[in-house]
């Protein structure tokens, strides 16, 4: 039995290894500290020596809930040459993209200029980062397209950063984190938003970030678990006030990526959204439509990490809820809870689907059709 | 819609105190003095504003006075035809936002004092549920064993968004008296507004604050879960009230996942995430937030994989369904009977 068993698993593998992927969420990392040095001006460069990154949260370095592992990271993840996970292209292009054939590998760079409270060192620090995704990875490998990341809490330098990139095909999208000063529908972020939609880029808005405000409506909870659980409620909450706010009303051709925050809870947020609506819409007469229309026309979401009910006919209800094509598959490479691309479908799908879900989804809403 | 049956248990309704001014009587001379000569105003919570729609159904609204202010119309709009045997009280009024732990506590005391003499002297159908000072522990759990000796107090009631995450261990001590006491926990739908009503910060809307309450639940359970409130209190039932259900199972899926991946940080939980909301939580019906499809419905019943998990409730006065309809589509009779009769009295054993 045992060996019947191993032989079906090493003649089902190279099947599903040949079909070309697309990875919606890969985590490029810097070498060393000072990687980004030769991007900033001698200022930033001062700046960060003597003062450091003052973020909306208390420590210096690393993050306040420790993570499962170092850096959040397979520990089968570190380069040969050292360095932390995800910083060499090489070992990424030997352990990610080419065992997997990812045709398309979407970069999303954590760690950035990202939710810091001095909005000048922020833009100089994302432009930087833009700078080095090129320099490093995109150019180095045709496969690899760029974020944008943008300063996030600054909506006006943030748009004049997307503007600037705009036309290069280095990148394919705008990079927010679902943690922000305030919920992500508000006026201050419509600059980036704007410009977004008139350069055609979707915006992802990746789990995680710092805004300062406690990570449950209740206040700050003790574990990692509650940090990691939670971003799926702080990803609710931000895309209940895009919609609340009018965003989608507003930028109509505006495109939204639900990035590593789960989408099963998609669903459920859309039916509570059109049923408040239905009682409450005279306060938000720029809702003009069910809420569940925008989110269904709007958004997208990536897989990573896959929903895992014990039956797989629930992960079906829930797709079908949300349609099969708006799934975008991630690995969230090199983090530790990466999903493999060989068993996060389970069997049961047609091949259209299943080509979609990989691949076709994303190389259309990326513009690489 | 499917039909209801007599002699079910309302979970969720909600008598209005009429005015700060209507608890004068049941406050000491301190506290009387202290409000009249402050200028204190009525405590009406952002979470409920008096006129909005969904405060109250458009034929549950009174001419004049707030919506559940008279035991009369809750009589005539719910008790009597819907044939319930019991109502759970659990008054929305909005003590829970002072932040004076000596003021919050004489509120509490009074706003339980006028329940009994108001409503559950004046209707033997009528249960109520024990509002607690949360500010101070040390008084919630002394109130909680003052009103425990009458039996007709079912349930401790707090809200969903407080200061802290439920599942801290300086609550504790409430839990224990709650299991103590045979009595417990409704968590409900509402903010102390201590903290911005959403994990991302201060949204601009109503709707916003009403839709994010199902986020509030979600991070509660969490904290409940994982903290180990559950390992400690195995026999302490938890009701989330006005919570709605359709996402307790996409949720459960995602906690369940990151419990097998990091169980190393919390290895007092020692049991699934699952099993744990099956053994000890529970979810008010109302409002039910899926699409009235009998298709979907079933569905979303067959994702919870129990039948033991919802509780029959009205939600009375705020607006969830129009007419009797409280039982969406498609619902078996056997369904029904345990949602509106044998859940609620596993639930609450001091209902007899």
């Amino acid at each position: 039995m045992n060996i019947q068993f191993r032989e079906n698993q090493e003649a089902a593998s190279p099947l599903t290894v040949k079909t070309a992927i697309a990875d919606c969420d890969i985590h490029p990392a810097r070498a060393t500290r000072t990687e980004l040095y030769p991007y900033l001006a001698k200022r930033w460069q001062h700046h960060l020596e003597v003062y450091g990154v003052h973020a909306y949260q208390g420590m210096m370095e690393g993050p306040p809930y420790p993570k499962a592992q170092p850096n959040a990271s397979r520990r089968d993840a570190y380069p040969p040459e050292g360095g932390p996970q995800g910083s060499s292209l090489s070992f990424m292009q030997k352990q990610l993209l080419d065992p997997n054939n990812v045709q398309l590998g979407v970069l999303n760079p954590l760690n950035t200029g990202q939710g810091i409270r001095n909005h000048e060192l922020s833009a100089a620090l994302c432009s930087a980062i833009n700078d080095w995704q090129i320099d490093k990875w995109t150019s180095k490998d045709k496969r690899l397209k760029a974020s944008i990341v943008v300063g996030n809490e600054d909506g006006l330098s943030a748009a004049a950063e997307i503007r600037e990139r705009a036309g290069d095909k280095n990148f394919v999208q705008v990079l927010l984190l679902s943690r922000n000063v305030e919920p992500l529908g508000q006026r201050r972020y419509w600059p980036i938003y704007q410009a977004a939609e008139e350069a055609g880029l979707p915006v992802g808005v990746h789990a995680f970030g710092f805004g300062g405000n406690p990570i449950t409506p209740s206040g700050w909870p003790s574990y990692y678990i509650e940090e990691m659980v939670g971003h799926s409620q702080c990803q609710q909450s931000a895309l209940a006030s895009l919609v609340l706010e009018g965003v989608f009303e507003r930028f109509p051709k505006l495109k939204m990526v639900m990035i590593e925050a789960g989408f099963g809870w998609g669903p459920s947020l859309a039916w509570r959204l059109d049923k408040a609506w239905q009682r409450l819409r005279s306060e938000v007469p720029h809702v003009k439509r069910p809420p569940s229309e925008y989110i269904r026309e709007q958004v997208w979401w990536t897989t990573q990490p896959m929903e895992d009910p014990e039956s797989r006919e629930d992960l079906f209800d829930v797709i079908n809820w949300i349609g099969w094509d708006r799934l975008l598959f991630a690995t969230d490479y090199p983090h530790w809870d990466y999903d493999e691309p060989s068993r996060v479908l389970p069997a049961g799908v047609s091949e259209a689907n299943r080509e979609a879900f990989y691949l076709g989804n994303a190389k259309k809403l990326y513009g690489l059709a | 819609m499917a039909s209801l049956i007599a002699g079910g248990i309302d979970c969720d309704v909600h008598p209005a105190v009429p005015h700060l001014t209507s608890l004068l009587p049941y406050l000491n001379e301190y506290w009387r003095d202290q409000v009249t000569t402050r200028g204190m105003v009525d405590l009406i919570s952002q979470s409920y504003p008096q006129n909005s729609p969904i405060t109250a159904r458009p034929d549950w609204r009174p001419e004049t006075g707030k919506p559940g202010e008279s035991l009369e119309d809750m009589q005539r709009h719910v008790l009597d035809p819907f044939k319930f045997k019991h109502a759970i009280c659990n008054p929305l009024y909005g003590v829970q936002m002072v932040f004076s732990e000596d003021m919050q506590a004489a509120f509490c005391r009074a706003l339980n004092d006028w329940l009994v003499k108001e409503w559950l002297d004046r209707d033997p159908r009528l249960r109520g549920s024990i509002v607690i000072p949360t500010q101070s522990v040390e008084k919630a759990v002394a109130e909680i064993e003052r009103c425990a000796q009458d039996k007709r107090f079912v349930q401790v009631l707090m809200l969903v968004m407080g200061d802290t995450p439920l599942g801290k261990r300086a609550l504790w001590p409430i839990y224990d008296a709650a299991e103590r006491l045979e009595l417990p926990v409704g968590i409900h739908a509402g903010s102390a507004y201590h903290n911005p009503p959403t994990a991302v910060g201060w949204g601009s809307y109503h709707i916003e604050d009403y839709v994010g309450q199902a986020q509030a639940f979600q991070t509660q359970l969490t904290s409940l879960i994982v903290e180990g409130v559950f390992a400690k209190y195995p026999r302490l039932k938890m009701v989330l009230l006005e919570s709605g259900v359709s996402w307790i199972s996409p949720y459960l899926w995602r906690l369940h996942k990151f419990w097998r991946g990091v169980r190393m940080e919390t290895p007092w939980v020692d049991r699934a995430p699952l099993d744990i909301v099956r053994s000890n939580i529970r979810f008010s019906l109302q409002p039910f937030d899926a699409p009235p499809d009998e298709t979907t419905l079933n569905r979303l019943f067959e994702h919870m994989q129990s039948d033991e998990l919802v509780l029959f409730s009205t939600d009375y006065p705020h607006w969830q369904f129009d007419g009797q309809d409280a039982l969406p589509e498609g619902l078996s009779p056997d369904l029904v009977r345990k949602i509106m009769i044998d859940n609620p009295h596993t639930t609450y054993p001091r209902l007899t």
